[in-house]
């Protein structure tokens, strides 16, 4: 199973994922998620992914990211990713992933515009 | 195998360029050569030649139909989209009449923009010729038949001065078809596509087209990377980027650049061709996807082979 940090900072839910999000580990990507977004829901906190620690992201990986994305909007929560590294955050260009899911900068910049 | 002739590149549905698009390459030029004096033509082809693939050229707009060139006398041809049309004028301008030819066609589906160039192949009407259509699917043959019955086309099927004959593929069952080894794949599109795995003695191209890939299923990944395995060439359905291909237009049969190249890293793949472009994409912005693949194979490569990223074009010619 595959081990998500969380913590919270202003009022956000900060969950951090590392190393590669392929084919092989998006299924266990996914289960590791499902239970934080039970909680991404309107009135509770942002839920935040910390990627600084992501060195690859797949399709597959992408496609999990898109499924968060949609179940969130659907719950009325609110759904983010920030701290990509720049190889990631070119797949995520490339892809047109940063078209549909909220990407910051940084945490901290993530956390000023999502936080109480 | 020694060539592949792109002859119909664009997805859907055939596209031209307006007047407008035209206009906008003439003055890109005229732009790139102000205050520059050609004294020759030689100098003025140089300059051209390093001008952007999107101001001095097109990649077209005839639907799919892709020609495989063996090393028999035998023609090798993937689907019949409005391609069709230049490739069976230019057999006939090279063979003349009467000179009968074979032609074998592989179908990958029966969607109209992959079989309306059929009745605009010049050899389908030459008698002598002799054309063998190959599919996966049952009704095939009613298919290629219906779109030239009446209101549907002006001549009739029965007008077909060659001999034509249909030649229903298993999935997964090689068959050997004049030198070379030819394997059919099931594929995701609506009432199914199928891909041609196309192997001679010493080349490999594998013809993958209207086929969507179902990212959550490890097992699909597998399927493809050996369908795909070690192929010198494998033309790819890219139509969408990889965000539309999941989210608004997923089951809509198509696939990626991104997933493209994933799969043709997987399976250690020579070559990519980006293949069956969206109808709505202009030159620069398919200028900009090819730009964008090369660059996501750079940087997800790791310790692997290069893999060449093309994006084929209506007339592009290549060595395999």
């Amino acid at each position: 199973m595959m081990n998500l940090p969380t913590r919270e900072q202003a009022g956000v839910l900060i969950v951090s994922v590392s190393g590669r999000i392929d084919h092989t580990t998006s299924e266990e990507f996914t289960k590791a998620l499902d239970p934080l977004l039970d909680h991404c829901v309107q009135g509770n906190p942002s839920v935040l992914l910390d990627f600084s620690g992501v060195d690859y992201i797949s399709s597959a990986g992408l496609r999990v990211l898109m499924m968060a994305s949609r179940r969130s909007k659907a719950q009325k929560g609110v759904f983010a990713i920030a701290a990509l590294q720049p190889m990631v955050q070119e797949v995520f260009a490339i892809s047109r992933f940063n078209l549909i899911v909220p990407c910051y900068v940084s945490v901290e910049t993530a956390c000023k515009v999502l936080g109480s | 195998m020694n060539q592949v002739v792109f002859w119909g590149t664009r997805g859907s549905l055939p596209v031209s360029l307006s007047h407008r698009d035209v206009r906008e390459k003439i003055v890109a030029a005229l732009t790139a050569a102000n205050g520059k004096n050609f004294k020759t033509r030689a100098a003025l082809d140089e300059f051209v030649d390093q001008l952007p693939f999107s101001v001095t050229g097109t990649f077209g707009g005839n639907s799919s139909c892709v020609e495989i060139v063996g090393d028999s006398n035998d023609h090798f041809i993937c689907d019949m989209g409005s391609g069709a049309r230049p490739l069976g004028q230019a057999k006939i301008a090279r063979f003349g009449v009467p000179n009968p030819q074979t032609y074998h066609i592989f179908i990958s589906h029966l969607h109209w923009d992959h079989l309306m160039g059929f009745p605009y192949f010049t050899p389908m009407y030459i008698p002598g010729n002799r054309i063998v259509i190959h599919g996966c699917h049952a009704n095939l043959e009613q298919a290629v038949r219906l779109q030239m019955q009446s209101p549907n086309f002006p001549v009739d099927y029965a007008m077909a001065g060659a001999k034509i004959e249909f030649d229903i593929m298993k999935p997964d069952e090689t068959r050997y078809v004049s030198g070379i080894n030819v394997t059919p794949k099931r594929q995701m599109h609506a009432g199914d596509s199928y891909g041609y795995r196309f192997e001679s003695l010493d080349r490999t191209v594998v013809y993958s087209t209207d086929s969507e890939h179902k990212l959550d299923d490890p097992a699909e990944h597998g399927e493809f990377s050996r369908f795909f395995h070690k192929a010198d060439l494998v033309i790819f359905d890219a139509m969408y980027s990889l965000a539309e291909a999941v989210s608004v237009k997923a089951d809509w049969g198509h696939s990626s650049n991104i997933v493209g190249v994933e799969l043709c890293q997987a399976a250690a793949v020579k070559r990519l061709a980006l293949f069956h472009h969206e109808p709505v994409h202009d030159d620069k912005q398919l200028s900009r996807l090819v730009a964008e693949t090369r660059r996501l194979e750079q940087i997800t490569r790791g310790s692997r082979a290069p893999l060449e990223i093309i994006s084929a074009y209506d007339g592009l010619t290549i060595d395999l």
